[in-house]
């Protein structure tokens, strides 16, 4: 299969940013990809699919993360999380 | 953000009476307030919230670790408790399995970037496998408090 590797960066919108249920909504979309997806802030990398490594970003609202998939349906990763992250603010209200 | 910062050492529980979920909060919860941490009278309306919280979506992350936690008005810091179980509690956890290392976290409703930085900094911690294996062999509360400071000087712990 093709391998693809998309990155992209998307904003943090929600008030009260990356708690812990927008992170478990983050690993549940990231969990039904084949793709392997890394979530980076200024300092961490981390696997985004492991719920315990997303918990540790602390990614407050405004904060912008980057997002690299890699694998044959990266691009279908990239819309999802930036769909949930940037239109559907996990469900959350803004600031 | 280190453990010294906000983790209560005097209100650690090594070993939780209770063995079941609900209970282990309303444990923990007590403990802090015993502590002095939560302001006067809050204490049964904090456990509700916690419990509430616990509800709607489970903290029980899986690896034998669940973190319960609530931002709360009453409160004005970002305080945690730990408490430890041998038998192991039923979390309703992602995979199933008992909890045995309870961490509790109470944080202001309105300061949400505090509530994340305390949550960074224990899951910075609780993702390395030998950290959770030290947490759970920890049978006194001096063991813990050793464990954490020791962690907050090495990272990689």
């Amino acid at each position: 299969m093709e391998n693809v590797v998309c990155e992209t960066e998307i904003e943090i919108k929600n008030a009260d940013g990356l708690h812990m249920r927008p992170a478990m909504q983050f690993v549940d979309i990231a969990n039904q990809f084949d793709s392997d997806i890394t979530v980076r802030n200024k300092e961490t990398e981390v696997d985004g699919k492991s719920i315990m490594q997303m918990s540790m970003l602390a990614a407050t609202c405004g904060t912008i993360l980057k997002i690299k998939a890699e694998g044959s349906d990266a691009e279908k990763v990239i819309s999802a999380l930036r769909e949930l992250v940037e239109e559907k603010l996990f469900g959350e209200p803004a600031p | 953000m280190k453990f010294a910062d906000f983790v209560c050492f005097e209100a650690i529980i090594p070993e939780l009476e209770a063995n079941d979920r609900d209970g282990v909060i309303a444990e923990l919860v007590s403990s802090l307030d015993k502590a002095g941490k939560l302001g006067k009278g809050n204490c049964k309306a904090i456990t509700r919230e916690v419990i509430k919280r616990e509800k709607e979506a489970s903290t029980g992350m899986g690896k034998g670790v669940a973190v319960p936690h609530v931002k709360h008005k009453l409160v004005k810091d970002a305080v945690v408790v730990i408490g430890q179980s041998s038998v192991g509690i039923d979390f309703s956890a992602l995979d199933k399995q008992p909890v045995y290392s309870v961490i509790l976290l109470v944080s202001p409703a309105d300061n949400p970037d505090k509530h994340l930085q305390a949550m960074e900094n224990i899951f910075k911690h609780l993702q390395y496998e030998k950290f959770r294996k030290f947490l759970r062999q920890c049978r006194d509360k001096a063991h813990v408090e050793d464990l954490l400071r020791e962690a907050d000087e090495n990272p990689t712990l």
